[in-house]
């Protein structure tokens, strides 16, 4: 139990890692990295240890449930296999209490404000796979971000980042939860902001932290109501997550503020898990440096949403009775967001874009599962996406980082990479295909879970809307892996010079490939700082063995992982581990269905083999938007990302900055002031007719006037008697006068 | 220890203190600041002393009465309390670091005289117990804040002092007038004239004192004056023009301090003397603290002045502090209190820092700057933490007042927090915003050959934001002082008025304890 109980390391470690860098890291032999690699591993330990104990704890509760009669159960558990299904619903009976630790952190007339551990399955898992992933992204980070001019800035919150997604996950109550989750965004926008000395770099961390903190609005909200919904069951008010789980479930209280809690709550899972419409920052936040990206979206920031929504599920299925079917909002914004995500990943020319309008889709089918009542299935993607996203984004540092110079578009810099980077493209590869949702990879296990519950529990229209994404997914990542690894290698002399492309290409998109050209620019100082590196121009070769070593281990999860949940093979591992017993709701569990998992890969190879078809094989309508209005505005549409940015720019903020603001400004200096400048007026003249000379040495004579500017002590006995504040003397009883009026009125 | 007049004491020696320098001759500069440093440093000595003696719950202490003017009733009454014992603090801290912040002034010995008469004069606002006494400091603080912007300030000053002494003057006869009035119908009502807080406290707010007309006209008239030291709108313009054409000690003063006598003086004063107008009326003051937040967000958003864009978040935080305390329960007020304690911390570091940049390059024209990150690496790095300090990140002070006042507000005035909680956003985009284009980017021209900071600015900033980190990680020290005393403050609003102040939840720590 002591990995359990002391859960709090976890997060803590990094924490400390976070000031020793920042205080030391530049004098050190490594700068630092050291510090970060050593302290992530030691979380690392930790979050396996508490790992290993959970599972015996569950398993101990289920022996001690097992104890009268079901000897069958026990028996197969002890002989390692996986329990059945018919045994893991017995199973399900059996209570497993999740280990809390709480200290008040300051409390205020009776509300207590708290720190704390909630240790269940799901922090459990989460803890796993926000240390795995950071540790990878640490090692992969020494070498590829050698030389970089803030190196030890970079590990200093690479440590804070990592730090503070484990505040949020550990946390027992959602103030703790809201903390960490601002210290996430914190973060999120030193690091996307990492090169802020070019512009469009401190633009992008910007949009991050401004667009996520709008959704903040709604968890604020959010965490503020869920107090109440514990005082509406309990009589007294708590954040503790325990207690809102409880109340939620009790019945005890009203539909309409759970309903609230739930919406505002959504609102803030929108803002940070990238749901639509307010996804916009998470392709910009391709600016940061590429380990961040993968850490983003694989293990912290993003799936902040998700866990919430998996954390306090409850208000979330009362709120929107989730148990009833048909739609509700939360399975609706992530359906919506599955497939505007998807859409959008086609036109990307820009590998990384590609990764993250798929992340923006994939975190669509996680908030669709909550939303549909398979929590298990959302979480279980959470998870397994979790390491294919990270192969994926680390494989797309390999190759830039060794393949095409430093840069991400896959068009013009990339091309028939396969056999020089092999080992990156085997890893990509699987990626891709778990990612696609291809039996047996990871992707599909959780994915076909998702697409079950939506299916089973009355969600039809969200089952189609998951298969169509299926579809997309496949088809834009098999798109992806032609730009980059397939064809000719096209980065050989610099694409600058090569007038080819942009000629054959629309407008819309020879603006896009400016827009590139200049990212591209903004890593050239970090290219030329590489000590390794063998000049621009040098042939493309594969990635060295830090970087190489993390996307195996991550393919090998990418691989491996979805067994973890095999229902196919009746092994529930991962449902019973991690699914909540205490204050949960009764989610349903369906019984794996042949037929739609094989509609389901079928989707997904028809999609793989429609791209291949297209891109391979140069059949179907190329070059389509060159020839139609129709599909050139479907294009510019999706290039333009269906004019949010626009939206939000030009309209929101444009008229908040311009009209609004000015319109506000205007009437300060004019309306406000005016009230004042006449008042004053009026009052100085009537001052001038009563005293004469009150005018006579003026605003300035008492400044020009005071001796004391000069250094003379008696001018402060000067000023009193100069006109100012005779005029203020009068002002004073005129005010009386007017005072006393007022007063007998009011009697 | 009782003997000891410590809070004479605290109004006196910086008194003393500004009547010291006219002694010193003018050529001798060194020795003015020697002594001015002596002076403020030895207050704060004293308030630390002040605070180690405070004794949590224990009500207004340290009490030292005499008669100031028997035949009209005025008393020198000095007390302190948990509401006014950290204004104490701030202003103590807040003096020296002012000071520290201005070593290169001009004039020093007629700018240090000013300086140790508003802390002075701010002392006393803070501990006097006696109405006419407070209005006699409330009003004192006026002249040394006008002659140190009309004096010391830049650009457009004179017409600056001008607009804070005419704005604030204009409330200020309103308050005296109800002060009057409140002792004058006392003595109707009772037979004696009297003007200490306590007595008028408990007469003005018993039932069939005063007509409901009446303790409405008189509340507003206390309101009045304080609302325009907040300020509230729509009586903030003069806060923007004072704060950009004072000089940088005057904006840290002037923002840390001097607003706070105006939300100090609606809890200390004019929700207690009149708490059923005070609850009648708080939709009025919810409405404008909720306007404020927004509205001085989106103004500070345009600004192309970067002194400006601070001042206008004052304007925006202050409105969370007025959203707290007329929420009118313990979590809003203590919420409240704690902004107040946090804005002088973090915005006073913010007009340090933008000042700093003024004595570098004589502007505060946003545009001006670029890369400044690069180039003085250790200002660039203060002024990101600072700007996360202000906007109320976790880890600074800043989020646990606010989140405690939105939380207050949530109980009784939902919808008031939850628009307010827009500015939390807001305040992000103009101050990010602001530091954005200043401190990123590539440094050219004159910002490129700019100069970091030395070891004196150094001392001046790191200070205040060590504190807004310290009590963001542990705010109990604060607030466990100031808690009974608000409860006090609430109970006796609950018994003088209809309202209902939501009772917080007892209980809560055998729950956790029986988890």
């Amino acid at each position: 139990m002591w990995f359990l109980e002391n859960a709090w390391l976890v997060p803590l470690v990094p924490a400390v890692s976070f000031a020793v860098i920042l205080l030391v890291g530049k004098r050190l032999p490594k700068q630092g990295s050291e510090v970060g690699v050593a302290a992530v591993g030691a979380s690392f330990v930790l979050a396996c240890g508490a790992a290993l104990q959970w599972i015996q704890r569950v398993a101990d509760a289920e022996g001690a449930d097992a104890e009268g009669g079901h000897a069958l159960a026990r028996v197969i558990g002890a002989l390692g296999r996986s329990v059945g299904r018919l045994g893991a619903e017995e199973a399900h009976g059996a209570v497993v209490e999740p280990v809390t630790r709480h200290t008040t952190w300051f409390q205020n007339g009776g509300v207590e404000l708290g720190v704390g551990i909630q240790i269940d399955g799901l922090a459990v898992m989460m803890m796993f796979v926000v240390t795995l992933i950071s540790l990878l992204v640490h090692v992969y980070s020494t070498e590829y971000m050698r030389g970089d001019r803030r190196f030890t800035h970079y590990y200093a919150a690479l440590s804070l980042f990592t730090a503070s997604m484990l505040t949020l996950v550990v946390a027992d109550n959602t103030l703790q939860l809201l903390v960490g989750w601002e210290l996430v965004g914190l973060c999120s926008f030193m690091l996307i902001g990492h090169w802020w000395e070019e512009k469009p770099n401190s633009d992008a961390a910007l949009k991050a932290f401004l667009t996520t903190r709008t959704g903040d609005i709604g968890l604020l909200t959010g965490v503020i109501m869920t107090y109440f919904v514990v005082e509406r069951a309990t009589g007294e008010g708590s954040f503790s997550i325990l207690a809102v789980n409880e109340a939620a479930t009790s019945g005890e209280v009203g539909h309409t503020l759970l309903f609230w809690t739930a919406a505002a709550l959504l609102l803030g899972i929108i803002g940070k898990s990238g749901q639509f419409p307010l996804h916009t920052w998470l392709p910009d936040a391709m600016a940061g440096p590429t380990p961040v990206s993968a850490l983003i979206h694989a293990a912290t920031m993003v799936v902040a949403g998700v866990y919430l929504g998996a954390r306090v599920y409850p208000v979330f299925w009362e709120g929107f009775s989730i148990d009833d079917g048909g739609v509700n909002l939360m399975a609706a914004v992530g359906g919506i967001t599955v497939i505007i995500g998807a859409a959008l990943a086609f036109v990307q020319d820009d590998v990384k874009k590609v990764l993250a309008y798929s992340t923006i889709s994939q975190l669509g089918y996680m908030v669709m599962g909550l939303g549909v009542g398979a929590w298990t299935a959302a979480v279980f993607h959470l998870f397994t996406h979790a390491f294919f996203k990270a192969n994926l984004f680390l494989g797309a540092g390999s190759v830039s980082h060794s393949g095409s110079h430093h840069s991400f578009d896959m068009k013009k810099d990339m091309g028939g990479l396969r056999t020089v980077m092999p080992t990156t493209y085997r890893t990509f590869l699987i990626g891709t295909l778990a990612l696609a949702g291809i039996f047996p990879l990871a992707g599909f296990w959780s994915k076909d879970e998702i697409l079950l519950g939506a299916g089973e529990n009355g969600y039809e229209l969200f089952l189609v809307v998951g298969l169509v994404g299926a579809f997309m997914t496949a088809a834009y990542m098999t798109r992806c892996v032609y730009y980059v690894f397939f064809g000719e290698y096209r980065g050989g002399d610099h694409a600058h010079a090569d007038p080819s492309h942009a000629a054959g290409d629309e407008v819309v998109e020879h603006h896009l490939a400016e827009a590139q050209d200049r990212h591209e620019d903004d890593r050239l100082p970090v290219a030329t700082a590489h000590a390794h590196d063998d000049g621009h121009h040098g042939a493309p070769h594969e990635s060295p063995g830090l970087i190489t070593v993390p996307l195996v281990v991550l393919s090998v999860f990418s691989v491996f992982a979805g067994f973890l949940n095999a229902t196919a093979f009746d092994i529930e591992k991962f449902q019973e581990w991690v699914e909540p017993t205490v204050a949960f709701v009764p989610v349903e569990h369906h019984a794996f269905d042949w037929t739609k998992a094989v509609i389901s890969v079928a989707i997904a190879l028809l999609g793989i083999g429609a791209s291949y078809a297209y891109y391979w094989l140069g059949l179907g309508p190329q070059r389509l938007a060159e020839r139609n209005a129709v599909a050139r505005a479907g294009k510019r549409f999706l290039v333009e990302k269906y004019y949010l940015d626009h939206l939000y720019t030009d309209v929101v903020v444009g008229f908040v900055k311009a009209p609004l603001a000015r319109a506000a400004y205007w009437f300060n200096q004019h309306v406000i002031d005016n009230v004042l400048n006449y008042t004053g007026r009026g009052a100085r003249a009537l001052g001038r007719v009563t005293y004469d000379y009150v005018d006579q040495k003026g605003v300035d004579g008492v400044v020009n006037g005071i001796g004391l500017t000069t250094g003379e002590a008696g001018g402060a006995v000067r000023t009193i008697q100069t006109g100012r504040l005779q005029f203020y003397a009068f002002l004073l009883v005129a005010a009386v006068v007017v005072f006393a009026a007022l007063l007998w009125v009011a009697g | 220890m009782t003997d000891f007049p410590i809070l004479t004491t605290l109004v006196l020696l910086p008194a003393a203190g500004a009547l010291l320098t006219l002694l010193v001759p003018a050529r001798r500069p060194e020795l003015v600041r020697a002594l001015g440093y002596g002076v403020t440093v030895a207050t704060l000595g004293v308030t630390g002393y002040l605070v180690t003696r405070f004794e949590a719950g224990a009500g207004i202490q340290f009490v030292s009465t005499h008669w100031w003017m028997e035949t009209l009733g005025v008393r020198w009454t000095l007390g302190v309390d948990g509401v006014s014992l950290f204004m104490v603090v701030l202003t103590a801290v807040l003096f020296p670091i002012g000071l520290l912040a201005s070593a290169e002034v001009d004039r020093p010995k007629a700018f240090l005289f000013w300086v140790l008469v508003l802390e002075a004069a701010l002392m006393g606002v803070f501990l006097a117990l006696d109405l006419v006494l407070f209005f006699v400091f409330f009003e004192f603080t006026l002249v040394p804040m006008y002659f140190l912007i009309a004096g010391w300030g830049h650009g457009n000053r004179r017409y600056a002092a001008m607009k804070f002494f005419i704005f604030t003057m204009a409330g200020s006869a309103f308050l005296f007038a109800g002060i009057l009035a409140v002792g004058f119908l006392h003595r109707r009502d009772v037979g004696f004239l009297t003007f200490d807080a306590g007595v008028l406290t408990e007469w003005a707010s018993s039932p069939g004192a005063l007509s409901s007309g009446t303790a409405r006209v008189l509340f507003l008239a206390f309101a009045v004056a304080f609302a325009v030291k907040v300020p509230l709108f729509p009586f903030h313009t003069w806060l923007p023009d004072a704060h950009t054409d004072a000089p940088t000690a005057g904006s840290v003063v002037l923002a840390g301090v001097l607003l706070k006598m105006g939300t100090y003086g609606f809890l200390r004063f004019a929700i207690p003397m009149f708490p059923q107008a005070a609850v009648d009326l708080s939709w009025l003051l919810l409405v404008l603290a909720v306007v404020g937040i927004t509205y001085g967000a989106v103004v500070a958003a345009m600004q192309p002045n970067i002194k400006r864009i601070v001042a206008y978040s004052s304007v925006a935080h202050l409105g969370f502090v007025v959203l707290g305390i007329f929420a009118l329960t313990a979590e809003g007020i203590q919420g409240g209190l704690f902004t107040m304690v946090s804005h002088g911390l973090t915005t006073g570091a913010l007009f340090l820092l933008v000042g700093m940049l003024h004595d570098r390059r004589h502007t505060y024209d946003v545009a001006q700057y670029r890369g400044l990150w690069k180039a003085v690496p250790v200002f660039g790095g203060l002024f990101v933490a600072t700007a996360f300090a202000s906007i109320g990140l976790p880890g600074f002070s800043g989020f646990v007042g606010e989140f405690l006042a939105l939380l207050g507000a949530f109980v009784t005035s939902r919808w008031y927090a939850v628009v307010a909680t827009t500015g939390v956003i807001l305040a992000a985009v103009y101050l990010l915003w602001a530091v954005q284009r200043t401190v990123t980017g590539e440094p050219d021209g004159d910002n490129a050959g700019m100069r970091d900071l030395g070891p004196r600015e150094l001392c001046t900033v790191v200070p205040l934001l060590a504190l807004s980190l310290f009590l963001g990680f542990h705010p109990s020290p604060v607030l466990d002082r100031m808690e009974p005393d608000v409860d006090r403050l609430l109970e006796h609003v609950e018994a003088r008025s209809d309202h209902d102040v939501p009772s917080p939840a007892p209980g809560v720590e055998e729950a956790e304890a029986g988890r």
